[in-house]
């Protein structure tokens, strides 16, 4: 199953964008990635690589923050997508669960899986989109009527991906799920990604800097840094990457190393610029 | 029953359906603050030029009539029909909106992400704008607002004769409550239940709580933040209009209408600028307030204490809860 993906038709492909926010700050510098339908695509990278505004670019969120997508192309099944608002693309299937979670604090748990199903217009539908989401979630279903803003950090982040589930999308774009939760949670939030993959059928993009984590659920992998993609592979190949242990697990065949040693490592060029 | 106490519950009464009205204006500030954080200067302005449109319209009067006549030298005023009050204010309500949309479209829409105060000045100007606006469109003389819903006239009379007879049997005294504040009370509760009502059970109520908690989550579940502000405007213009014509029947449409928005600031902080209860409550505590205070203390210290009572209780209130009675919590995880 792990890579699956390669042989499925591409759902989203990003074609070589450059992003620049406020004018003049460039943070992306050519960065290209297709998503094979019903496969999980990791996005993996540090810290300001280029994660966060690549899933923005896809979801167009990117308008709210004065960012714009100025070279390149997205294209969701073949259709270009990158002029269309947040609300069009929803519609058209393709939601983001944004970093940090975002929920409607003053909202119940509830009311917020609700919200998520604002471009839905059948009651019925929704009644058994819940219903599925409470199935995944069932921490969920015990604490419906609480606000959502005293709810902890891990039942925030299954609110967030249920409420993204609410709108019955087709591709998810997860942004770091596993931020500021307990190893454990991250485990559980990451298998019920799993299953909501393999069992509906969802296709999910997701950006995380636990890069454990993310290869060993993941089918397919691309690194991020500084704007570029620097490595991909299948996330089985690029576990067993020697850059990849030695940068992003943590590991080496020659034990701990100092990083006064570390310079560079070999990049396969990706860009086209 | 000792006669002070009856009469100091007399004007407790008179107290309460005052503070309906400044509830009302309250209302319209808490919906646009709580679902888009601008605080609304133009508020009462809104409430003036609703009242005079509903007015104009009622009289058949003809729009920028003064400017036609100034231009084309010619001398129409009138149009020279009544229209219902049912009628002009369904159509009142429809200018509200487009009024809603227009701002929504050339005001905010390109202050988006803007700092607050930004925002609060282009109310400001908006306030200026919409007060010069409203006399040209209608004229700068007083009115007489007649509307049928609010005018004692079409109110089953002698409700306020009935509780006359009914408080004298009681109390040996009879309490006078003005009809008019009869009918603003009971509007003002119906206004409020729908209010809730559509924010608590409707979508697009529940989209317009989810805006006021999170834009970028809103907009990122599909929410279009330029409707949500559109409904929100047309609301509060709703509200603003509700208020006006209270307002207007009370005493009269005219200029200072537009200055009942500040008597709705003490109100605000009191209750706190988040909270649709807050507003109520706030609005009856000011107006209770008020009257008591102007009863009991006012004689000592020569009257007049209606004018800055409400400020100085606004003051306490922003020492001692800054946030209101009930104003949103800040939550804040840890």
């Amino acid at each position: 199953m792990l890579d699956a993906g390669r042989t499925q038709e591409t759902l989203l492909e990003v074609n070589n964008i450059e992003v620049i926010y406020n004018h003049v700050i460039l943070v992306l510098k050519g960065v290209s990635l297709s998503v094979p339908k019903g496969g999980i695509t990791a996005l993996l990278g540090g810290n300001g690589a280029g994660k966060t505004t690549t899933l923005k670019a896809i979801s167009n969120l990117l308008h709210s923050e004065r960012g714009e997508v100025t070279k390149g192309s997205i294209n969701y099944r073949g259709e270009r997508v990158q002029d269309l608002d947040p609300a069009a693309l929803v519609k058209k299937g393709v939601i983001q669960v944004m970093e940090g979670r975002h929920c409607f604090e003053h909202l119940t748990v509830e009311e917020n899986l609700l919200t998520g199903a604002y471009t839905r217009n059948s009651a019925a539908e929704t009644a058994q989109d819940l219903e599925m989401v409470y199935n995944y979630f069932p921490r969920l279903k015990e604490r419906r009527r609480s606000q959502a803003g005293y709810t902890s950090g891990g039942e925030q982040q299954m609110v967030a991906i249920g409420r993204a589930l609410m709108s019955r999308p087709e591709c998810i774009l997860l942004d770091e799920p596993s931020m500021g939760l307990a190893p454990q949670l991250v485990e559980q939030i990451f298998s019920i990604v799993k299953s909501l993959n393999e069992e509906q059928g969802y296709t999910f993009l997701l950006a995380e800097q636990n890069t454990n984590v993310a290869l060993r659920f993941a089918h397919y992998g691309y690194i991020l840094e500084s704007g570029r993609v620097v490595m991909d592979g299948p996330a089985a190949e690029l576990r067993e990457n020697p850059d990849v242990k030695e940068f992003y697990l943590g590991m080496s065949d020659e034990g701990r190393k100092s990083f006064r040693d570390v310079r560079s490592y070999r990049r396969r060029k990706r860009w086209l610029s | 029953m000792p006669e002070q106490l009856v009469f100091a519950m007399e004007v407790f009464l008179n107290g309460l359906m005052a503070g309906v009205l400044y509830a009302l204006v309250a209302l319209g500030f808490v919906l646009i603050y709580k679902a888009s954080g601008i605080f609304n200067f133009a508020q009462g302005v809104m409430a003036l030029f609703a009242a005079m449109t509903l007015v104009g319209i009622q009289n058949g009067q003809v729009p920028f009539s003064h400017l036609i006549n100034a231009m084309f030298g010619a001398h129409v005023t009138h149009f020279g029909w009544n229209i219902p009050s049912v009628v002009s204010l369904l159509l009142t309500v429809g200018v509200m909106i487009l009024l809603a949309w227009c701002i929504q479209r050339f005001v905010f829409r390109h202050l988006v992400g803007q700092e607050p105060i930004i925002l609060f000045m282009a109310t400001i100007g908006l306030a200026y704008f919409l007060e010069g606006f409203a006399d040209l469109m209608w004229g700068s003389e007083i009115k007489t607002l007649d509307f049928c819903l609010a005018g004692s006239a079409c109110l089953p009379q002698g409700i306020n004769v009935a509780i006359d007879e009914a408080t004298y049997n009681l109390f040996g005294y009879g309490f006078f409550i003005d009809n008019l504040d009869i009918t603003a009370t009971v509007v003002a509760i119906l206004l409020v239940i729908a209010l809730v009502a559509f924010s608590q059970y409707t979508k697009h109520g529940r989209a317009m709580r989810a805006v006021a908690d999170d834009h970028q989550a809103a907009l990122s579940v599909g929410i279009s933040l330029n409707f949500i502000w559109v409904l929100v405007w047309s609301v509060a213009g709703f509200v603003a209009l509700v208020a006006g014509i209270m307002w207007g029947a009370k005493s009269g449409v005219q200029f200072s209408l537009s200055l009942i928005a500040l008597k709705a600031l003490p109100v605000l902080m009191l209750g706190g600028f988040t909270s649709i209860p807050g507003a109520i409550v706030g609005g009856l505590i000011i107006g209770v307030g008020e009257k008591l205070f102007e009863f009991w203390v006012g004689p000592l210290v020569g009257g007049a204490t209606e004018n800055w009572f409400a400020y100085v209780l606004a003051l306490v209130f922003l020492v001692f809860r800054p946030q209101g009675l009930f104003g949103e919590k800040i939550i804040e995880r840890v």
